[in-house]
């Protein structure tokens, strides 16, 4: 037993020494990820079983800030509720979006392909939180206000930030619309990358319309980067919160727009209770970590 | 992109058996969805250039009568009361985006080459471990981050703007994704020949990878220009543009021209880089793919 151990170490240890040069190209990446992600996640981890206010050394108090957050925490409850409202609503959406709209601008002649790429991605390098408020604003001099107002369809202006029935909207159609970020551009990357001499191959096997192109030829071709943009839109719908801070405030009226993420806000750069927004931290990392080994597993078939 | 192109182009879609009507009705339908796109943007650009008087007429309008760059002037203005010239806080900002954007690029380039296409003892964990630190996502971090960066001393280090930024495991998930299509073949041949992993990784893998290397350099460029001295450094003379930027847009509504002026300002290197980027990539991969 003890020689098979042995021997297996070996072989490890000769795997190792055999891939150097792999350890060498990752190096220069992980020397700096290590010490300024992989360090700093894992010193968080233990934090949310304790009491930490950032000026005290962290006190050990066990499963008590779990308990508090599913007992008696109304707030985080409805928190919950929220972001999971939220998160279905916006990060389906603009998958979808991301991915249709890659698609459709590829079939463009290439000057256009950088128009409308640069069109639907703009939103989402620029800081546009102060025109959102404009448009959006409580008196009649909001552009939304006045534009109903002057169609007649409301006679008085209607406060968009502010009215409980519809912070929740107005948050969604702003996430919506920042959202074409990171996948979309990976997504529009990826069809630049397939074999155009597919397409024609596709034809002469009989595929007659662009749908079945996309069906057959683009899906299959794509699966690296539609787990990318995935992952990239788990991230944005579930970690939500700063586009409603910055837009109805932050408490938004009735908690209407109060994400896990917000919560997680309040009670670490507001109350300085690290412990218990470490906690509410590792809840959302373990719904986010879930949702994308469900998109794994479905997407599985079209990657390695 | 040459004529010549174009009509190469045209050969391939007539073969593929593409309509030019279905081409048409895609235009349309995208040019709808944009105009919606780029209505807040239209108005952001639009609300800078407005004089005072103009910004809080009612009704609000859709264009300005008698433009101006009163607003820009005022943010100039207001920058130029700090201690430090406008200039530092460009070249302080250009040497953190450029030496961001270029070891990012860099190094997540050759991570995910050895990622996507070698085995070896711990690679199938490292995959994992980027993907869940993507996901892990917390306020905590930063501040076990800062408490790092204090034991290395790096705080009010112009460093400390530039070192957290440079490995970024978004990029190299990016590039490991893209990297993973690649034919394993094409890497065979290239050792069968005697290249070691740095040299295939640099002339066979990555200039094959353009179009997500592209997407990177914008993706990079573009958090790199946006990072702020926040709680890193103090003096004034290591502070990058947006911070400068943003003291001086900030004093609430009545300043919402400056505000705009100084959203505009800033989107302008970021969108150069993204038009250069883009335009490389479709015109040089208009009608070639990786091939077998």
């Amino acid at each position: 037993m003890a020689d098979r151990n042995k021997s297996r170490a070996a072989r490890l240890w000769a795997d190792i020494k055999r891939s150097r040069s792999c350890y060498l190209m990752l190096a220069p990446f992980m020397i700096f990820f290590i010490i300024f992600t992989i360090v700093p996640v894992v010193m968080s981890l233990p934090i949310g079983f304790t009491d930490f206010d950032m000026v005290n050394p962290p006190k050990y108090v066990g499963l008590s800030n779990y308990t508090t957050l599913f007992l008696s925490d109304r707030v985080f409850i409805r928190s919950i509720r929220v972001t999971i409202v939220f998160a279905f609503l916006t990060g389906p959406v603009s998958y979808f979006l991301c991915f249709m709209l890659a698609w459709l601008i590829n079939e463009l002649h290439p000057k256009l392909k950088t128009l409308f790429t640069l069109i639907f991605y703009v939103p989402s390098m620029a800081n546009v939180y102060t025109v959102w408020q404009l448009i959006f604003s409580g008196d009649i001099n909001g552009y939304l206000n006045s534009f109903l107002l002057d169609l007649g369809l409301i006679n008085s202006p209607v406060q968009w930030l502010t009215d409980g029935r519809y912070i929740l909207g107005v948050t969604i159609v702003v996430q919506l619309w920042i959202s074409l970020g990171a996948g979309f551009l990976a997504l529009r990357a990826g069809f630049q990358n397939i074999d155009r001499t597919l397409y024609e191959a596709g034809a002469v096997e009989g595929i007659r319309t662009r749908w079945q192109e996309l069906i057959y030829i683009v899906i299959p071709s794509m699966g690296p980067q539609l787990m990318f943009a995935a992952v990239m839109q788990i991230v944005s719908s579930f970690t939500a919160g700063t586009v409603a801070q910055n837009l109805v405030g932050f408490p938004s009226t009735d908690y209407k727009a109060h994400t896990i993420m917000t919560h997680a806000y309040d009670y670490g750069w507001v109350r300085f209770e690290m412990g218990y927004a470490a906690a509410i931290c590792t809840i959302l990392f373990i719904f986010m970590y879930i949702c994308s080994r469900l998109i794994h597993r479905v997407l599985s078939k079209y990657t390695d | 992109m040459t004529q010549a192109d174009t009509a190469k182009m045209k050969a391939s879609n007539r073969r593929a058996g593409r309509k030019i009507g279905g081409t048409v009705a895609i235009f349309i339908v995208l040019s709808v969805l944009g105009l919606f796109m780029v209505l807040p943007i239209y108005l952001t650009i639009i609300m800078s250039v407005k004089p005072v008087e103009e910004l809080f007429v009612f009704p609000p309008k859709m264009y300005v009568i008698s433009p101006t760059l009163d607003n820009f002037r005022d943010m100039f203005e207001s920058v130029r009361q700090n201690r430090v010239p406008f200039s530092r806080y460009v070249f302080n900002s250009v040497a953190v985006t450029v030496s961001v954007t270029v070891l990012q690029c860099v190094f997540a380039s050759m991570a995910a080459f050895v990622l996507a296409k070698c085995r070896f003892p711990g690679s199938r964990l490292l995959n994992h471990v980027i993907v869940i630190a993507l996901l892990y996502q917390s306020n905590v971090i930063y501040i076990m981050q800062y408490m790092v960066m204090s034991r290395l001393h790096l705080i009010d280090n112009p460093l400390a703007l530039i070192l957290p930024s440079i490995a970024s495991p978004m990029g190299l998930f990016l590039m490991r994704q893209s990297i993973s299509q690649m034919p394993d073949s094409m890497i065979e041949a290239a050792k069968v020949d005697g290249a070691g992993l740095f040299r295939i990784c640099w002339q066979i893998v990555i200039p094959n990878q353009k179009p997500a290397l592209m997407t990177l350099i914008i993706f990079a460029f573009q958090a790199a220009w946006n990072i702020q001295a926040g709680s890193l450094v103090f003096q004034e003379q290591y502070k990058t543009l947006p911070t400068a930027v943003t003291q001086a847009a900030s004093s609430g509504m009545a300043r919402a021209g400056v505000a705009m002026a100084a959203a505009v300002f800033m989107l302008i290197p970021p969108v150069i880089v993204f038009m250069l980027a883009q335009r490389y990539v479709i015109e040089t991969m208009a009608h070639s793919g990786i091939k077998e």
